[in-house]
């Protein structure tokens, strides 16, 4: 193997890696080059969606089921933070793993009866969860304010540095949504990863493999509504004011868009879904008078053309080209 | 190592399988033949747990694994394949073996998330067995091809080496030449060979016949839910019962 080709071949065996590497400090280079807190806010917003996005997308793309109401997992980490911090006036960090904790119990005994559905029912069911929760958040006032929502939530600090500038927070978020893409991409390369993709594609096979697909399904139920939940404690605590509206059943499906457009089962497409939707406003005008048109319209175009999402699909499709040329190829 | 003891299946009222009983020996390969509709199918799925067993008892090295689910069965070293390929269209061929490895890559969740260094080197020798196995099976120029593009018979040969990676007990393999043509039932046929010369017990459903009278040690014939015959070959072959089932009421033609 000449030197070249070994430098090739260490790239493709660190690919993963030395992504990470590249786009981590772009990252921690950014607020040198950009230091307008209204682009910073925006990225910050597209963190804050990542974490609950690469969630969303194992449940969806991994174990292969659909849910409609993460939103409601985001709004409860959320207002738990608020709430208890706020209100109650207790330390944010702790609260923060308290409320996912708790949050990830609730998914526990919602999904231990729920998963046995799927499909369109299992759509269903958990939208009716994200009513149930927006319904409580809306009318419970003293607990949550109300329908005018909670203010005064304090921001999150270490010692006396405070994330209060949209700079800092920039450090803080993308710190957790980098930490979170790197669990998620090691989830995914492992044994326990491969049997969640073999969930996704055919459950009886996975099953003939040893795969206990009650239970997987169960795990990763759990694990992205605990993700949807910190990530809606660092919402409350990035914008100190949090109302119903952000966690109804249209943010739940606007994830799901995230997730279809960068693709089920695809780790980096997440990110490039949560980027791209959130950003589609904020670059054409006409697309935040008509969001939820154009939402709508991407998700059915996306799923007709390529059903297995926007980025994966493309990439499939190349992949599949490049066998089926090289499958003639060596047949001629 | 396997015994099957009066297994019944019915479907609604209809019986599927009715006192079935046969013992597949270790070590061997036993054949599991009959007509169409005959439960073949049905069988194999009872025993790997996709279907559970109306009544009846299986037991797997001293074990009842009647009413197990599908997984602890897998788990116990029953590996199978299916009629129709269930590989993994999306996977390309390296992983799609590599699932056959599933529960030796760790089932912890947590740990797998934080991918610490025993995880890491257990992969690479996880993925070292796949790609030996593929050697084996002649795909070794095919790992990073999506398992869709393949041609039939590489995939029905992608599925043999996804059951047989995790060096299963018993190896159950559901048609494993169906729609292949003659050269390539041959290949599949000596794979088998050797693979019962490595020391594997298979019970293999087949409708070829040549295939079966020539690699099987024992043959089992099941004819509308009933097991009709057990024998080796030659005495399958002979049974008046087993060539009625197959060719129809002899003492129309005498």
């Amino acid at each position: 193997m000449s030197a070249r080709d070994k430098f090739f071949y260490f790239i493709y065996l660190h690919r993963t890696g030395l992504t990470v590497t590249l786009l981590s400090t772009a990252l921690l280079l950014f607020p040198l080059f950009e230091d307008n807190p209204y682009t910073l806010g925006v990225t910050n917003l597209i963190a804050i969606n990542t974490i609950v996005v690469l969630g969303l997308n194992l449940f969806i793309g991994y174990a292969g089921q659909i849910s409609l109401g993460h939103a409601a997992f985001f709004g409860l980490g959320a207002y738990g933070s608020a709430i208890t911090t706020g209100t109650y006036g207790l330390p944010p960090w702790p609260s923060m793993i308290g409320v996912a904790f708790l949050v990830g119990l609730v998914a526990l005994l919602i999904g231990i009866p729920i998963l046995r559905l799927s499909g369109h029912y299992l759509a269903m069911a958990t939208l009716g969860f994200n009513f149930v929760i927006h319904s409580v958040l809306l009318e419970w006032d003293e607990l949550t304010g109300g329908p005018s929502g909670f203010s005064g939530i304090p921001y999150l600090g270490i010692g006396d540095f405070s994330f209060d500038d949209e700079v800092r927070l920039h450090y803080l978020l993308w710190g957790f949504a980098m930490i979170f893409l790197l669990l998620c991409l090691n989830l995914v390369r492992s044994g326990v990863g491969r049997g969640l993709s073999a969930l996704a594609e055919d459950e009886t096979a996975a099953a003939a493999l040893g795969v206990n697909t009650r239970n997987a399904k169960i795990k990763v139920f759990v694990l992205s509504a605990v993700m949807a939940s910190i990530a809606g404690s660092l919402f409350a605590h990035c914008y100190s004011f949090i109302s119903p509206d952000s966690f109804g059943i249209f943010t739940s499906t606007d994830m799901v868009i995230m997730v279809v457009v960068g693709g089920m089962g695809s780790i980096w497409g997440s990110l490039f879904g949560a980027g791209l939707i959130t950003l589609l406003p904020e670059w054409i005008g006409i697309f935040e008078t008509y969001k939820d048109f154009v939402h709508g319209g991407i998700l059915v175009a996306v799923l007709m053309f390529l059903p297995q999402g926007l980025v994966s699909g493309l990439i499939d499709m190349v992949k599949v080209r490049w066998a089926m040329r090289r499958r003639e190829d060596a047949a001629t | 190592m396997l015994q099957l003891e009066t297994v019944c299946k019915n479907f609604g009222g209809l019986p599927a399988l009715s006192n079935v009983t046969f013992n597949v020996p270790k070590g061997q390969l036993t054949a599991l033949i009959g007509p169409n509709g005959a439960g073949k199918s049905t069988l194999i799925n009872c025993i790997t747990g996709v279907l559970r067993p109306s009544s009846g008892s299986v037991v797997f090295q001293n074990k009842e694994i009647a009413q197990l689910p599908a997984y602890e069965i897998s788990r116990l070293g029953i590996s199978r394949t299916f009629q129709n390929l269930r590989l993994f269209p999306r996977l390309n061929v390296l992983d799609n073996v590599l699932t056959g490895l599933t529960c030796e890559g760790g089932q912890s969740m947590l740990m797998a998330m934080l991918r610490l260094p025993y995880l890491r080197h257990r992969e690479r020798q996880l993925k070292l067995r796949s790609l030996e196995v593929l050697d084996r099976f002649g795909l070794s120029d095919k790992v990073n091809w999506p398992a869709e593009v393949l041609a039939y018979g590489d995939k029905k040969r992608v599925e043999l080496a996804r059951a047989t990676v995790g060096k299963p007990d018993l190896l159950l393999l559901d048609e494993p030449v169906a729609g292949l043509n003659s050269e390539e039932t041959a290949t599949v046929g000596e794979q088998l060979k050797l693979l019962r010369r490595g020391g594997y017990t298979i019970l293999l459903v087949e409708h070829d016949m040549d295939l079966v009278m020539e690699i099987a040690d024992q043959v089992v014939v099941l004819d509308s839910g009933r097991c009709i015959a057990t024998g080796t070959p030659d005495e399958v072959r002979r049974n008046p019962l087993v060539l009625e089932a197959y060719l129809g009421r002899v003492e129309a033609m005498a």
